[in-house]
């Protein structure tokens, strides 16, 4: 499978996981976008050190994930790309910070690897929420969501656009892939040679894509103005859910439940 | 390049929003000036392009690793600046929510790091003087090429400084901030070096069969003294960015091994690099990082000093955030009065 081949088993995949059916499916997706948004914030905000009070915001994607009926590993194998990065800047702080902040028996722990942990963990964490997102949210509710948050119409309309070419011109990308690779075999990548026309001639026929496509929305009354799905207004029980989420994630932040859960079991 | 949401406190976070907000807020509106609706298709299809082409492996002859495009600069190239920094926001936002590549929160910061220099600094300061300048003897393809390489390498260089001094200012990494921006930056020299070379084959293409394609490239040449101030921002960055590659020179003399040190951290490979699939050893990182750290001295109490006050950090992060926001708004003032003096 090439890359664009890749790319486009995921899209697919996430258009499957967005068809789905479940209440996290049918919450208004501004609900769930100001919720993701809310939980990845607390999220971030903790302290290097408060592995503690960090890892009770583990509740969360446990209990949505199971409402949504989607499972915790699919998301997990999307952290290829996000873990890299993050162990990358924090793979020094064990070096450089050796301060001892625990000690359990023989082992000594020092707070580099107490603030890495932590930072893993938050990698992990903000993945999930924003992963729960796009995977139980359809590209035109949540293109209607950042209308109603006041997003200028043409960002909204470009992103809707781009993510339905999107596929168009992957799937192309992937055919040329293939047919350069049969007529070169054994070749890894481009050759320097083909580096300019290889694009080129897709990003041409593009061109004039865009041009057709144009046209034929002129022809269907496009005046500049997109119109976007009606999102309908967000019933009283799911604002409710969102400001008792804001509520509770506050209290999470500033309450350490892990604590007083281990006092209460330790005595 | 793209930040993931646990390398950034909320502080720096809603400063790289707030600044990649106005930006993307003064692009509309230019935009909105101009007949915007025949715009949004081709925006569209440029956007999409650039992430299809995203997923083309390049051969870098030589060597036995790969390259990608860089998106800022071909977009604004064909779009123009603002259209083109748009349509950058809707290819990061959609790696980010179907790709898990960058986060929601990270998003300002990734847009500002990779959307906005590529599109204005690398449009206005580069772009747009070089190929109307009288360079070369007025051989466009020469000046396509030098624009291309020039403006992935500053553009980059300058989005990987913003993500050493936005991860220094959230407090999260050990890391001191010379040792980092001594590691970022030479492996994106190499990687805007290569990407640069991509681009320019891609836009002499473009020009060599449908050159009205191409943003910015007026009928008769530019008043050549807007070549003086770009070469003055140039030798700025030549200074600054020499500053710390000489920091780290002597223990890492050669520019590829930080490339494929890179490979080695994966996740920057992953888009902005080289193919990782030819790499992988993880004993060159570890030698790589102990050698850096004896390079910078060995300082086991730098951060835990400040660590336990929030607020330091989030001061610094708001501080350091808004240093990049002012010299980028001087810049393009900057860019802007010389514009409108050669216009």
């Amino acid at each position: 499978m090439n890359k664009a081949e890749q790319a486009l088993f995921e899209l697919r995949h996430m258009d499957e996981l967005q068809d789905m059916d479940s209440p996290v499916h049918r919450c208004s997706a501004l609900v769930k976008l100001i919720a993701v948004i809310a939980y990845i914030i607390t999220v971030v905000s903790f302290d290097k050190y408060d592995l503690s009070r960090l890892s009770v915001m583990m509740i969360f994607p446990v209990l949505f994930y199971a409402l949504a009926d989607i499972s915790l590993m699919t998301c997990f194998r999307k952290l290829k790309i996000v873990l890299p990065l993050v162990l990358a800047v924090g793979i020094f702080n064990p070096l450089l910070d050796r301060t001892v902040m625990l000690v359990i028996g023989p082992l000594r722990i020092t707070g580099g690897w107490i603030s890495m942990i932590t930072l893993l963990l938050k990698g992990v964490l903000a993945l999930t929420a924003s992963f729960l997102l796009a995977a139980t949210t359809r590209i035109d509710e949540l293109c209607g969501a950042l209308r109603r948050l006041h997003v200028p119409s043409i960002i909204v309309t470009v992103l809707l656009l781009t993510y339905r070419y999107i596929t168009v011109l992957t799937e192309e990308v992937s055919i040329m892939t293939d047919a350069y690779h049969l007529r070169a075999p054994g070749q890894k990548g481009i050759a320097f040679k083909a580096w300019g026309s290889f694009l080129g001639q897709l990003l041409l026929r593009s061109a004039d894509r865009a041009q057709e496509l144009y046209s034929s929305m002129l022809l269907r009354g496009f005046n500049g103005e997109f119109k976007h799905v009606k999102t309908k207004k967000e019933s009283s029980r799911e604002i409710l859910f969102c400001l008792l989420l804001l509520v509770l994630l506050v209290l999470l932040r500033n309450y350490d439940l892990a604590e007083w859960i281990g006092k209460a079991v330790t005595g | 390049m793209h930040m993931a949401d646990a390398l950034l406190s909320p502080g720096t976070a809603a400063v790289m929003y707030a600044a990649s907000g106005a930006a993307a807020g003064i692009s509309v509106y230019r935009l909105k000036k101009q007949d915007l609706t025949e715009k949004v298709p081709l925006m569209a299809v440029s956007a999409a392009l650039v992430f299809a082409g995203q997923m083309i492996n390049y051969t870098i002859p030589g060597t036995g690793s790969s390259g990608h495009l860089c998106g800022g600069m071909l977009l604004s190239a064909l779009l123009g600046p603002e259209a083109g920094f748009l349509s950058m926001i809707t290819v990061l936002l959609i790696q980010c929510l179907f790709f898990a590549d960058g986060g929601l929160m990270a998003l300002g910061a990734n847009v500002w790091n990779m959307a906005f220099y590529g599109c204005f600094l690398g449009y206005y300061l580069i772009w747009r003087p070089i190929v109307n300048s009288g360079l070369f003897g007025g051989d466009m393809k020469k000046k396509i090429a030098l624009a291309s390489v020039l403006g992935c390498i500053l553009t980059l260089q300058c989005g990987a400084f913003s993500v050493v001094l936005e991860t220094t200012a959230s407090g999260i990494t050990e890391l001191p901030f010379g040792a980092f921006a001594g590691l970022m930056l030479p492996i994106h020299l190499a990687i805007g070096l290569v990407e640069g070379l991509i681009t320019t084959a891609v836009l002499e293409y473009v020009w060599a069969s449908r050159p009205e394609l191409l943003a910015g490239v007026e009928e008769k040449g530019e008043a050549k003294s807007s070549m003086r101030s770009v070469l003055a921002v140039l030798l700025a960055v030549v200074v600054v960015t020499g500053g710390f590659l000489s920091h780290l020179a002597s223990s890492n003399p050669d520019g590829l091994e930080w490339a494929l040190f890179g490979n080695t951290d994966g996740g920057y490979s992953a888009n902005m690099g080289l193919d990782e699939e030819d790499f992988g050893v993880s004993s060159t990182a570890a030698d790589t990082a102990g050698s850096i750290q004896e390079s910078t001295s060995f300082l086991p109490d730098y951060a835990f000093k400040n660590s336990d006050s929030a607020m330091g950090t989030t001061v610094s992060g708001l501080v350091g955030s808004a240093i990049v926001a002012g010299t980028a708004m001087v810049i393009a003032v900057a860019a802007g009065r010389n514009r409108k003096k050669t216009a």
